[in-house]
């Protein structure tokens, strides 16, 4: 490893968090404007064009705002706490290939971060890891509905990750390797010839597990119980004021492009545009064009996120635990096993 | 020194320090941390002796599933910080005392012989053992019964947890 590669590597990691911070910025906007659409208002439409401005201008209202840490909280776990939430969602994005390689400056370059040979199960521990930026926070600021929305956070994503890791092993024994680049590549070639060999077609009941469990960890409705606002006036992090709760929020939406990234990496066919050797394109305008289709992928999972939350009640805890353990459990085991039986017979 | 070897004192110090902390913190919950801390610098220890798979199940099922139950019940439990209990010498303190001891002479002894030999061995054939596709094969062929009967073990273990809970509430 040279200069040049510490370079390349050092403008991957800038270039994917810049767009993962502007990301979540303008996710929060489009949240904004797409709830406000659904309910007959206009949304905030006046800082900027069309409110373009608006997330930063909320950034700023944060910064300068009082940071209240209560009496009795305990300061260390309730300073690290949001920290580990945003840590973990960036983290996550460093396996996520947003591209196929590409030959740049005489060499090939990945357009990915990190290229870890176990990248999808890095994707389940860090994913099992997150849990703890909620939970500490709701134990450290002493409070009782800070405290059961950090509970009840933990018991939601204990459920929910079995089912979350069970869905993958279809995909797993299709791709027959844990490389998210590899899974991706597996997907680039066509069923008969004309359906792209996306794993959605081949796996739609993993898909279907995997994007429910994903709802379930990043705490978006139907389950953000942990921070039901009727029940728990802010869940775990009714405490936070400030930029620690700007971090909070940012990791929420960091959380909810990840897991969308994820989502289109492992079963929508990640960086692939179907049909598009037809057209015979240079080397690198393709790859500039499936980086591009990629992100629109990613776009259509985060608004499919929003679109739910504001069309679905929030569930009941014991709904909640009865879906994830007697629904999503079951459904998660016979995919792996139907699964594994068309491949024994396939072969 | 190599980047190997300042990676394994930076996990070894951490691994220390954060099992030293959670002995002696009073508060239940700290002591946790310390635990998952703990856990990480394992990892990276796995990681430096490039068995990544263990690595990564280390960081999945302990720290990300077992911790989170063990810091759910402490939370659930509502813990007050421990208090000291005043205990005097007792013949088990002397005996464990003289175990622990003549275990660590018997590691400095077999330290001592023979370390040399051990650190030559490790790096071609650990690349090797430690990817998921040499666990797996090795798991599903030739360490297939212990594999199977501990699964069935654990079936066990989880039905007889449910069982004993659910007396409790007819």
């Amino acid at each position: 490893m040279d200069h040049i590669d510490i370079l390349i590597t050092l403008a991957k990691i800038v270039a994917a968090f810049a767009f993962l911070i502007l990301g979540a910025a303008m996710t929060v906007l489009l949240e904004r404007r797409v709830s406000a659409f659904i309910q007959n208002r206009i949304g905030p439409n006046r800082v900027g064009p069309g409110g373009l401005i608006q997330p930063f201008a909320d950034v700023a209202k944060l910064v300068m705002k009082e940071d209240i840490v209560p009496r009795s909280a305990n300061r260390f776990i309730h300073d690290m706490a949001p920290m580990i939430s945003i840590g973990v969602a960036l983290s996550t994005f460093a396996i996520v290939p947003f591209g196929n390689g590409i030959d740049i400056f005489g060499r090939h370059v990945k357009l990915m971060i990190a290229d870890v040979n176990i990248g999808m199960l890095y994707l389940l521990a860090l994913t099992s890891v997150g849990v703890y930026g909620i939970t500490l926070a709701g134990w450290s600021s002493n409070n009782k509905y800070s405290l059961l929305g950090g509970l009840r956070s933990s018991a939601q994503l204990i459920s929910y990750e079995l089912s979350m890791g069970l869905s993958l092993i279809g995909v797993l024994m299709i791709a027959g390797t844990l490389r998210l680049d590899e899974i991706v590549l597996r997907q680039t070639q066509y069923i008969g010839g004309i359906l792209p060999k996306w794993n959605i077609f081949l796996q739609p009941l993993g898909f279907i597990t995997f994007v429910i469990a994903s709802f379930a960890e990043t705490n978006r409705l139907p389950f953000d119980l942990p921070e039901a606002e009727p029940e728990l006036v802010g869940g775990y992090h009714t405490e936070y004021s400030g930029m620690k709760f700007g971090l909070f929020f940012l990791a929420e939406y960091a959380n909810m492009i990840t897991s969308s990234a994820i989502i289109t990496t492992l079963f929508l066919g990640g960086w692939d545009v179907p049909y598009i050797e037809g057209l015979g394109l240079a080397p690198l305008t393709l790859a500039l064009v499936q980086v591009g289709g990629f992100l629109v992928k990613v776009a259509l999972v985060v608004l499919f996120y929003i679109i739910v939350r504001w069309t679905i009640p929030r569930f009941r805890y014991d709904q909640l635990m009865n879906l994830g353990w007697k629904v999503m459990l079951p459904l998660a085991i016979a995919n792996a096993l139907g699964t594994g039986l068309v491949l024994l017979l396939i072969a | 020194m190599t980047l190997e070897s300042i990676l394994f004192i930076v996990f070894a110090a951490v691994g220390l320090a954060s099992a030293l902390l959670l002995v002696t913190r009073r508060n239940p919950i700290i002591s946790a941390l310390y635990l998952i801390l703990n856990f990480f610098a394992l990892a990276g220890l796995y990681l430096t002796l490039h068995a990544q798979f263990i690595a990564v199940i280390q960081i999945l099922v302990y720290a990300g599933a077992i911790m989170v139950l063990f810091v759910f019940v402490i939370m659930l439990l509502n813990l007050r910080d421990e208090r000291s209990l005043r205990e005097g010498l007792s013949w088990k303190k002397v005996f464990a005392a003289g175990v622990s001891f003549g275990l660590l002479m018997e590691v400095i002894y077999i330290l001592m012989t023979s370390a040399s030999g051990m650190t030559e061995l490790l790096p071609a054939k650990a690349t090797e053992i430690g990817t998921v596709e040499a666990i797996g094969s090795r798991l599903f062929t030739r360490f297939l019964f212990p594999f199977e009967v501990t699964s069935v073990l654990l079936t066990a273990a989880i039905v007889g947890a449910i069982l004993l809970a659910k007396k409790k509430l007819d």
